[in-house]
């Protein structure tokens, strides 16, 4: 009886004892060597995996850091500058500031300044309404309001505004990964700075049609008349396609273009303050 | 499965919707010249023409205004003769705006040349490639939809030889009733234009495939076929989508043509009725392709009708001279009822494949609540290409377009009966178009690059 027992338990532990001889040694010879300041870089990262700095996840930002030489192409807009300057005194190399992104929606296209013509009731998707017509009114280029920004957005900073049907991106949970950027097929968002106390003043208007067909479909589209452009004493602003654009770097606030605009298309964000 | 009966059909899936064709008894009207029409210069699959006329130049009926790019790609003409007054963009039946030619009725000049008698010319005096080069030159295109150019069909391709010619007379959308007119008023004329198109394939036969609810054109043409050498009428039985070029050369030879390859795959060549109509009057009648006929239906329009228009007229003169937008109308479409698109206004020009617009009460234009799927497999079942639809669209849901793909997402002939057959009133289609869109948008970047 003890004999088999006794068997038992040394045949046991000669398998384990040379498992582990096994193990350690195949351990040993395919040993992957990983820089711990990736670990270290991934503990400072806020870790959403939204996929804002261009990477898959976290883990590839801090990768992507710790391999680069300079922090030129590399920056993580949730955590913003304080993340990335800790992140550069992490590995000891110069942090290169930036200013705040936020998203703005580009389309003023509220019920009241853009009458309804048709109703729709198929599927709620804007990737799916974009490809089958042009939505419920008459311009082909804004919000069609079904909100694929309002679901590709991880940090529930967009939602629809009940009145205007517009998007409304909140100022504070806005972090500019840029992930309602791409899911809007139309190209109604961008990521712009958020400019000096949050203030920004920008062109809410893409639709590039001549100003009559523009304005018969919406009150207040940008019709491309150009006062804001010839009022402008900085060249911020640079006219297009019947449409004018606002550039963020040289934009001074200095709201004389939005008393110009004879269709209120200049939207100004001023949080109820004057400059 | 449902029993099958013995008339030629396409082996597996497919419905028979309602006929519902109040229209087959009205001959084709021709309406006085609209005062101004709007012509597209994109009316075919393939690369958009070059507009050829300014502002302000005088144009006759019949003349080209638009020069075809490349081989994938015909003229353009105009359809009334006038002054062309904007060439600027136009909405179009997507909504979207897209490059258009205006012009404003002057009298009715035609250009030279152009034999508008009605006699029958059975002598096809053109030799093969002047055939092919001249529907080219006519701005011929596929009148059933697709839009595909007639000459790209007829130019012989290396090593494929058709050895027979299929003429598509199904109409298996329900309301339509333009090709049903015109085979039983413009038959011997259909038939011209089949020998001539069997001409410039050079093959001995001919089928003309029509469905099994049209028993007068079926009688009518089989009549009349006697006397022309290698043309036979085959009746089909009425199920949707028998008209789809994939399933009506299944039906009418038992051939399959391969995934992603062309009917030519399969020695077959199918053309419209519509077309070979158009193709005779070209030919024969030196008229290059500036009218088609238009099913104008609805069960709240006063007069269903089928008219023949000059292309770029405006649906909203149609509608109104078939009694005029019924009160409570919901929805308008262009095209039929199961591939057709809805309309955001009416103002939009009839092109070349606009085969019908139909008026509906808001009754019939809601949709029905989406529920969930219950796996019942109805939608598999029906597909007439042995697809996965709830499948696809699951994945389409989940942005796994490379996944539908993989689904044979891109052999989806967008028929829509999935999305008819469904008891939980599932969005099948629109959820596989989307993922069709991707997956091209996909494959152009690829080959970009």
């Amino acid at each position: 009886m003890i004999h088999s027992i006794l068997l038992s338990v040394l045949l046991l532990s000669g398998v384990g004892v040379l498992s582990g001889i096994i193990l350690y040694g195949v351990a040993k010879k395919f040993q992957i060597t990983e820089d711990p300041r990736i670990d270290d870089v991934q503990a400072i990262l806020p870790g959403v995996n939204c996929g804002g700095c261009g990477y898959p996840g976290c883990r590839s930002f801090a990768q992507a850091c710790v391999a680069a030489k300079d922090l030129e192409k590399l920056f993580c807009p949730v955590g913003g500058n304080a993340c990335m300057r800790q992140v550069a005194q992490a590995l000891g190399i110069e942090i290169i500031e930036r200013d705040a992104l936020i998203a703005v929606v580009r389309c003023n296209g509220s019920v009241q300044n853009r009458p309804r013509t048709n109703a729709y009731d198929g599927t709620t998707w804007c990737k799916i309404v974009h490809n089958l017509y042009t939505g419920e009114t008459g311009c082909s280029y804004g919000c069609l309001g079904f909100g694929d920004c309002v679901k590709s957005c991880k940090f529930g900073a967009i939602k629809i505004d009940p009145v205007t049907k517009l998007p409304l991106v909140d100022e504070e949970k806005c972090v500019a990964c840029g992930a309602c950027v791409k899911a809007c097929p139309r190209q109604l968002i961008e990521l712009r700075v958020k400019g000096k106390d949050g203030h920004r003043i920008f062109v809410s208007c893409r639709n590039p049609e001549k100003g009559s067909v523009a304005r018969k479909n919406c009150s207040a589209a940008c019709i491309g008349c150009g006062k804001c452009f010839k009022a402008c004493a900085f060249g911020a602003i640079t006219m297009g396609t019947n449409l004018a654009y606002i550039d963020f770097q040289k934009c001074t606030l200095c709201q004389k273009c939005v008393a110009q605009c004879p269709t209120k298309a200049i939207h100004e964000v001023l949080h109820g303050k004057k400059i | 499965m449902e029993k099958r009966s013995k008339i030629k059909t396409f082996p597996f899936g497919g419905v028979h919707p309602p006929d519902l064709k109040h229209s087959a008894q009205r001959p084709i009207e021709s309406l006085p010249l609209p005062t101004t029409v709007s012509i597209p210069v994109l009316q075919h699959f393939g690369a958009p023409s070059q507009p050829i006329v300014k502002v302000g130049d005088k144009v006759k009926a019949g003349q080209v205004i638009a020069q075809a790019q490349g081989f994938l790609s015909v003229n353009i003409h105009a359809t009334i003769s006038g002054t062309v007054t904007r060439i600027d963009e136009v909405m179009d039946v997507s909504g979207y705006k897209r490059p258009a030619i205006t012009i404003n009725a002057e009298g009715e000049e035609w250009v030279e040349g152009v034999d508008l008698s009605r006699a029958l010319d059975r002598n096809i005096r053109l030799n093969r490639e002047e055939i092919v080069k001249k529907v080219q030159q006519d701005g011929l295109v596929g009148l059933g939809g697709a839009g595909f150019p007639v000459h790209v069909k007829l130019t012989p391709v290396a090593g494929k030889q058709a050895d027979i010619l299929l003429i598509n007379g199904a109409e298996c959308e329900p309301y339509l009733t333009c090709d049903h007119r015109l085979m039983i008023e413009k038959g011997p004329e259909i038939l011209v234009g089949v020998l001539i198109l069997m001409k410039a394939l050079n093959v001995a036969k001919a089928v003309i495939g029509v469905e099994s609810n049209k028993v007068d054109a079926i009688a009518h043409l089989t009549a009349i076929a006697r006397d022309f050498d290698g043309i036979k009428i085959v009746t089909l039985q009425t199920r949707y989508p028998q008209g789809a070029e994939k399933q009506f050369i299944e039906a009418l030879t038992g051939r399959q043509v391969p995934v992603g390859g062309l009917p030519l795959d399969a020695k077959c060549v199918v053309q419209n009725i519509a077309t070979a109509f158009a193709v005779y009057e070209s030919v024969q009648k030196n008229k290059p392709l500036i009218e088609r006929v238009v099913t104008v239906a609805g069960e709240d329009l006063k007069k269903p009708s089928n008219f023949r228009v000059r292309i770029g007229t405006s649906m909203a003169y149609l509608i109104e001279a078939a009694g005029g937008l019924p009160e409570g109308t919901g929805k308008i479409i262009s095209g039929g009822p199961m591939m057709g698109k809805a309309l955001n206004m009416i103002d939009i020009p009839v092109v070349k494949t606009t085969s019908g617009i139909l008026v509906f009460g808001q009754e019939k234009s809601r949709r029905d609540p989406v529920l969930n799927c219950i796996r019942c497999a109805r939608c598999v079942a029906h597909c007439p290409l042995g697809l996965e639809p709830y499948l696809l669209m699951n994945l389409s849901e989940n942005e796994r377009f490379d996944d539908a793909e993989r689904e044979m997402a891109m052999n989806c002939c967008e028929c829509g009966t999935c999305a008819y057959v469904c008891p939980s009133k599932r969005p099948l289609l629109d959820y596989i178009r989307l993922a069709k869109t991707f997956i091209t948008q996909k494959r152009k970047e690829k080959a970009a690059r």
